[in-house]
């Protein structure tokens, strides 16, 4: 990065934060730093969605699964439209009738408080620790490849979040992830662009889709049944479907984007909004990924991208001959598959097929050869330092400050931020409120004035703010980021949404009966992630049932012993 | 005005408010989920 990127980034990132402590100025009541002033429309509702959910985890590793293995992560998404409609009809009309600050009080009015309490709590363990990921994220990769030192770089874009959070509350997060939104979008279009434009002249875009068919990374839908497959059209769908159903539907930082929208209509506008642009979106960053890998058949890739990290046991570890004689072995494996996809093109131009299925089947021998190569690496990376074996979440960062121009790299950094920080403020004025509202206000200090909730809620966020942080400087991640953030709600959110659709649709189920059932269904669902080794999108789905089967089971029996002892 | 009296019938989903002037809006939605599902398995035939 040059004097011209740091400008951007340091203009855009303290730019946007100013701007949405200016806009917020003056919040001095407790229903519109919560709730906002509720006029937003249904454009700003749906990109505050959006960017909620899409962190800089979204952006920065996304392409990097790609890139490894091509276009099926987009199955993940395939139950969102479905759980958004749900959401649209049964959801958002109950939470808007009873206008409530957060959805736990939902719960508090249908069941008692002990269930509000703890699908509160659950959500504040989660959503907490998700935070600290969502900030962990960028600044792992963004310091390791930049040279910053990864505690300065945490704690800043922490505390830009924890600024304009506290500063304006629910309006100063919907009114600066617009734009935070827009850049990031334009980082990501302008990074597909010159990508494009910077394949080989011979290669055109069907070229590139063509050598990346070949490659298995266009296969984007697999059918089969089997459980253990993390991406599979049934694994998406259902499992999938039921964690965009938590996510959107349960999730305080979700639910508080678009249930306090300008009416009923611009909210469920706001929802189909990311019902239809949710797959499109994520299918792109997926494209981009695949493009790069194509490029980087006509380009030298390092053999793991994680170059610090390789260069330090290169140099420093007992492995440092064999890493180096590795990297000799894959440098030669590539060249000789670049070779064979040029005959390969040229053959097939030519109309010569038997000799271009000869070059492709040389082509893919030599990536296969290459790609041993790399797992060699990896693992013996991973065998000195665990957390260091993925190299996943680099792989864009290094395509961008080897091959983007200067500019534009300052845009596609501060973008990673951008959504990190746009992200987390959606994540941290959920917890504040969540421990305002469903804790401070209900338990601890009740019926003081609102002004006195007001500065609770401004210390409440600050306070997870830090906890964020604090996480962030201590977090061991091994899982590819985004895929750590999965598995993360995965485990907490099946639960929560199984007190909701019992809350919904099991209308004769107590409290009593769902609060037992949820803590029994939780435990459950943690032995068997433990456990099992199934696909984690299935936990969605077991979680969810096990709760609800539990809590009618449970209220069978509570309603035997009552009427029994009544008689 | 009796049940009769009324100008279009009622929305079969009594209790999810809003339903059937949101249904069309719906189908919509998960039409073009359907058409990437198709889309996206069809796309390794694209680039044969």
């Amino acid at each position: 990065m040059n004097t011209l990127d740091y400008l951007v980034l340091l203009g855009t990132l303290v730019g946007i934060t100013a701007y949405g402590v200016w806009r917020t100025r003056g919040r001095r009541d407790l229903k519109s730093y919560l709730k906002g002033t509720g006029n937003n429309s249904w454009l700003v509702i749906g990109l505050s969605v959006m960017a909620t959910q899409a962190s800089a985890i979204t952006f920065l590793s996304t392409p990097g699964q790609g890139y490894e293995g091509g276009l099926g992560f987009v199955q993940n998404y395939f139950g969102a439209p479905v759980a958004l409609i749900v959401i649209s009809v049964v959801f958002l009309p109950i939470y808007r009738r009873l206008d409530v600050y957060t959805v736990y009080e939902y719960l508090g009015q249908r069941f008692d408080r002990k269930t509000r309490l703890l699908s509160a709590a659950l959500f504040l363990i989660q959503r907490g620790l998700g935070a600290g990921i969502t900030i962990y994220a960028p600044a792992i990769v963004l310091s390791t490849v930049m040279g910053w030192r990864l505690d300065f770089t945490i704690i800043g874009t922490g505390l830009l979040a924890v600024i304009y959070t506290v500063s304006g509350g629910s309006d100063a997060v919907s009114v600066t992830q617009k734009y935070q939104i827009g850049m990031i979008f334009a980082g990501m279009l302008a990074a597909g662009w010159v990508l494009v434009a910077q394949l080989p002249a011979n290669v055109s875009l069907t070229d590139a889709l063509t050598v990346a068919n070949h490659f298995h990374r266009l296969d984007a839908v697999d059918y089969s049944p089997d459980l253990h497959r993390r991406y599979t059209f049934w694994s998406g769908l259902l499992g999938g479907g039921f964690l965009a159903l938590s996510y959107f539907g349960t999730d305080q930082s979700q639910t508080g984007r678009y249930i306090h929208g300008g009416s009923l209509r611009e909210s469920r506008l706001g929802l189909m909004f990311n019902a239809v642009f949710k797959i499109p979106m994520q299918f792109l960053i997926l494209l981009l990924g695949v493009l790069m890998f194509v490029f980087y058949q006509y380009e030298t890739p390092p053999v793991f991208f994680n170059e610090t990290a390789w260069k330090q046991q290169a140099a420093s570890g007992k492995d440092g001959a064999q890493l180096h004689a590795l990297q000799a072995d894959f440098n030669a494996a590539h060249a000789e598959e670049r070779q064979e996809l040029s005959t390969w093109l040229a053959a097939r131009r030519s109309g010569d097929l038997p000799a271009a299925d000869v070059a492709r089947d040389l082509a893919l021998a030599a990536e296969s050869r290459a790609q041993s190569a790399r797992d060699e690496t990896k693992n013996l990376i991973r065998r000195t330092d665990a957390k260091l074996g993925n190299d996943a979440d680099y792989i864009f960062i290094t395509f961008i400050l080897r091959h983007l121009p200067h500019g534009i790299i300052g845009l596609l950094v501060a973008a990673f931020f951008a959504a990190a920080i746009s992200s987390k403020a959606g994540e941290l004025t959920a917890l504040g409120s969540t421990t305002t509202v469903d804790l401070y206000r209900h338990i601890v200090r009740q019926d003081l004035p609102d002004a006195h909730y007001l500065v609770a809620s401004r210390w409440f966020t600050a306070m997870w703010g830090v906890v964020a942080i604090a996480f962030a400087l201590f977090a061991q991640l091994t899982e590819n980021l985004i895929q750590a953030s999965n598995i993360l709600g995965s485990v907490f959110y099946p639960v929560v949404l199984g007190v909701f659709l019992t809350a919904f649709f099991l209308r004769w189920v107590g409290g009593t009966a769902v609060f037992w059932a949820a803590i029994t269904a939780q435990l459950a669902v943690y032995v068997l992630y433990r456990t099992l080794t199934i696909s984690y999108l299935w936990y969605n789905l077991i979680g969810c049932v096990l709760c609800m089967a539990l809590a009618v089971a449970v209220q069978l029996v509570l309603s035997r012993e009552t009427s029994s002892s009544l008689s | 005005m009796s049940f009769h009296d009324h100008p279009t019938s009622p929305s079969p989903a009594t209790g999810l408010p809003g339903f059937a002037t949101w249904r069309s809006v719906y189908l919509v939605v998960l039409g073009f989920l359907a058409l990437w599902v198709v889309l996206l398995t069809l796309l390794p035939r694209l680039f044969p």
